[in-house]
């Protein structure tokens, strides 16, 4: 639909696109079902940062204040990239493992939980 | 033969229809150059009925008799200290989020109302117009002298209009403004006048006001009973405007219908904090959020829709959404600021024992089960000496501009809502179907949000150079202004005064 204006060539600029982030892209990332965290995180990465650094640096730091962070098993992890199932290819970078600018992240642990009822 | 007597309702037309007049070597569409883009069809503006009917020299009369009455109760509280006689100093944050996010709406409420009184081609609507302007501009007015004596002993208040512009909660009532005055006058009309100063003013304004009476703030209190009979005329302006657009051509109604779904959205979105304010910042309760919802727009907004039936307007259709939601909203609020709470201009805390009970009491469905388990995860960390706060920045609604913590709460609670959409290459977010549907309508008014995250990355905030960089930029006063109220300069100095340990 187009946006109701004065003029027909009336634009906004791009606040947000790919080129404002000096070479970063936009990362999404949250643990469904865990709303210890209230939200998803953002993340500004570099795409050519192997996944496997994402795990240890980026996740290992942002969501190791959870309780149960240290029992999670990475091995059954499922993981989603914009809502689509994923399996990351550890070794490889962010952009060959398709991430591109604002995607979203998510993973879902299995492990027993004593919040899985409230869903912290 | 003696001439008709006029009643007060024809007196009042035929004062205000005299000072418009014919363009005589002027095109009125040049005069009136706004009037038709949002596509809305005036067939006769005589048809406007006046909401209200002040003449100027009454207008300044009533209107100063109030200023004269309420400085004179500011200045008594001041002289007094009345800031000793709140229930508890945890009730003063409350005002601050007021200061700092909905005060300055009045600003952006009295430049739209002023931009809207200069468009409109109907000298009543621009009359109307024009005095709820200056209403607006009273109220911030007003709102900044109420809290300026609590600025003098409180932490957080001092930077509000700085902030208003920069810092991430704030934003999302700025963009609300921001949205609502980039609109044409109509659109304006209905944002503003109709959805927010008709339909949900209840829900702003109660809560506020009765929280203050009910935790011994005079000074805001006064304030409200100041701003009551201006926001009458406020609600009779926004029901007349709302009247006057679906009668006079039915070409109106799928375009109002448009805007009421919209901003009702928006203004319900933007209550998140009210709802938060009434269950866990106010020591004394008013009542649950969850009450108010179903007093102030189940019963009565239903009321108004059934209404506006003849029109073909309907209710929109979120309505169950928002009411699932109400038994969730408070707690998700607060959360989110209490464990974010190293970037807050206010303090937060932990609720008491009685207030988890009250909580429980309140929302028998969903507190016990998804909200109390939270609150003693916290204790527990907080008695480790390792209070929560939350490390890193949110994900953000693009539309909104809120976290995006909303919850699909009419399946499961647990799972946050992911929406999104792809505009000419680049993926936006959204935290529900409805502000996605918002940016899909109009997507090049949001394309180019200014969205607080997202500046901090690209380093607009005093960066780059981390978080302290950015604190510096919001001009919040850190190791004061933010964090729990336990431990704070606020608590220390209310023990002090009120002589407690």
């Amino acid at each position: 639909m187009a946006t109701q204006a004065l003029r027909a060539d009336y634009h906004g600029d791009r606040k947000d696109a790919e080129d404002q982030f000096h070479g970063a892209i936009l990362v999404y990332i949250n643990w469904d079902k865990h709303l210890f965290f209230y939200s998803a995180k953002a993340f500004p990465l570099d795409p050519n940062m192997p996944f496997a650094a994402v795990l240890e640096h980026v996740i290992g730091t942002h969501f190791c204040q959870h309780p149960e962070y240290k029992n999670i098993n990475w091995d059954t992890v499922e993981w989603t990239l914009n809502n689509e199932p994923f399996t990351p290819a550890m070794e490889k970078s962010l952009a060959e493992n398709g991430f591109d600018h604002k995607c979203l992240l998510r993973f879902k642990t299995a492990e027993a939980s004593n919040f899985e009822a409230a869903g912290i | 033969m003696s001439a008709k007597k006029l009643n007060l309702k024809d007196k009042y037309r035929l004062l205000t229809r005299d000072l418009d007049w014919d363009f005589s070597y002027e095109d009125r569409k040049d005069a009136f150059p706004f009037e038709e883009f949002e596509g809305i069809k005036i067939t006769d503006w005589d048809k406007w009925e006046d909401p209200f009917r002040l003449t100027m020299d009454s207008y300044w009369k009533y209107q100063a008799e109030k200023e004269k009455k309420l400085y004179a109760i500011y200045d008594a509280f001041s002289q007094n200290n009345g800031h000793l006689n709140v229930s508890d100093a945890r009730y003063v944050n409350a005002i601050k989020i007021f200061l700092t996010a909905v005060s300055p709406g009045e600003l952006a409420a009295h430049s739209g109302f002023a931009f809207t009184g200069r468009q409109m081609g109907g000298i009543g609507a621009r009359i109307a117009s024009q005095m709820q302007s200056i209403d607006e501009l009273r109220h911030i007015q007003t709102q900044i002298h109420a809290m300026s004596h609590y600025n003098k002993f409180f932490d957080g208040f001092d930077e509000f209009s700085h902030m208003h512009d920069r810092v991430w909660y704030i934003s999302v009532v700025k963009s609300f403004f921001d949205d609502a005055r980039s609109a044409g006058p109509f659109e304006f009309m209905v944002s503003v006048g109709f959805s927010f100063e008709y339909v949900l003013t209840n829900l702003l304004f109660v809560p506020f006001m009765s929280g203050a009476a009910y935790n011994g703030d005079m000074a805001t209190v006064t304030f409200g009973f100041s701003a009551q009979s201006d926001e009458a005329r406020h609600m009779t302006l926004g029901l007349e405007i709302i009247k006057f657009l679906l009668e006079q051509h039915e070409d109106n109604v799928p375009i109002v219908q448009k805007w009421i779904d919209k901003w009702l959205w928006r203004g319900y979105r933007i209550l998140t904090v009210v709802a938060m304010m009434m269950d866990y910042m106010l020591p004394q309760k008013v009542m649950s959020w969850k009450e108010a919802w179903e007093l102030y727009f189940e019963q009565a907004g239903g009321a108004l829709f059934k209404d506006l039936e003849r029109y073909g307007i309907k209710m929109p259709d979120y309505t169950d959404l928002i009411k699932a939601e109400k038994d969730h909203l408070s707690h998700q609020a607060w959360w989110t600021f209490y464990t974010n709470s190293q970037a807050t201009a206010f303090h937060t805390w932990i609720p008491s024992d009685e207030e988890l009970d009250w909580l429980s009491e309140k929302y028998p469905e969903t507190f016990d089960k998804y909200y109390r388990p939270r609150w003693e995860l916290a204790k527990e960390m907080a008695d480790k000496g390792e209070r929560y706060y939350n490390e890193g920045l949110p994900q953000l609604c693009q539309t909104c501009q809120i976290p995006m913590i909303y919850t699909d709460v009419q399946n499961d609670p647990r799972d946050i809502v992911y929406r999104s959409t792809k505009y000419q290459g680049e993926r936006f977010h959204f935290c529900s179907d409805q502000c996605q549907h918002i940016f899909e309508d109009e997507p090049e008014k949001y394309v180019h949000a200014w969205l607080p995250v997202h500046q901090i990355f690209q380093g607009n905030c005093g960066g780059p150079g981390g978080l302290e960089k950015v604190m510096d930029y919001y001009k919040l006063d850190v190791g004061n202004a933010n964090m729990d109220y336990v431990g704070s300069p606020d608590e220390e100095r209310w023990k002090n005064w009120k002589g407690v340990a």
